[in-house]
């Protein structure tokens, strides 16, 4: 699965895209943000708090519970400030 | 109808004559363009960041909404990325209608909406040197929870 983050997160987490391999149990997005976060200070850090996190599975915007089966690209960003 | 999501700058002119030129179905366009403007204790300039892929899905979206909503003949959204300076043109709505009130009405759509549902972030420089994001706005959500209402 590729992994997309963008804007504060992106620096935050120190990389822009990687490919992970989330075991089998990881069914939706808030069972992937909290894998991630155990993956290290930095991913903690970033992904601490949710409500300021914005999701998108395979390009459309998802929840928390939105299921991953299926999902070739996740991104995680802040809430967008375009315009 | 037509989006693009480009580094370069635009002529409002122009694209106005293109996008009305041979149809006489149209009574009247809107266009909104969005300036980089200065602000605080900040330089004023900035680089906007994108989602490449998802940016053009999502304002397609939105474009296909407004069609759905109003009687459009035609419709624009340029969206400009990369670094910019105060002044320069940022984004461009255009909407073309028979009547005046859905011109109006689905350019002030698009632009609110898109403000909220493109994935776009915004890197302001500081007189320090340093860089801040710029942090999304309640008054922008609700500007664009205003066309939800609508909906009914």
């Amino acid at each position: 699965m590729k992994i997309l983050y963008f804007a504060g997160l992106r620096q935050r987490i120190g990389v822009g895209e990687e490919e992970i391999e989330p075991p089998p149990e990881i069914v939706d997005v808030a069972a992937l943000i909290g894998w991630l976060r155990r993956r290290g200070p930095d991913f903690a850090e970033a992904l601490a708090d949710t409500s300021a996190i914005r999701i998108a599975v395979d390009q459309e915007f998802a929840a928390m519970d939105t299921s991953l089966a299926g999902a070739r690209e996740v991104a995680l960003f802040p809430p967008m400030t375009g315009g | 109808m037509t989006i693009r999501v480009q580094r370069e700058d635009f002529d409002v002119g122009a694209e106005i004559a293109a996008l009305s030129a041979g149809n006489h179905r149209i009574g009247g366009l809107t266009s909104f363009t969005g300036l980089v403007r200065n602000m605080g204790a900040s330089l004023g300039a900035m680089t906007l960041e994108h989602y490449p892929g998802m940016t053009e899905k999502m304002l397609a979206a939105i474009d296909a909404q407004a069609h759905e909503r109003w009687p459009l003949e035609a419709s624009l959204i340029i969206h400009r990325y990369g670094r910019l300076e105060p002044g320069d043109r940022i984004v461009l709505v255009i909407t073309a209608s028979p009547h005046r009130d859905a011109a109006f009405d689905s350019c002030r759509f698009l632009i609110d909406w898109l403000k909220t549902k493109a994935p776009f972030w915004k890197l302001e420089e500081s007189a320090d040197g340093g860089e801040r994001w710029v942090a999304a706005k309640a008054s922008d959500d609700h500007a664009a929870a205003r066309w939800a209402k609508n909906e009914g």
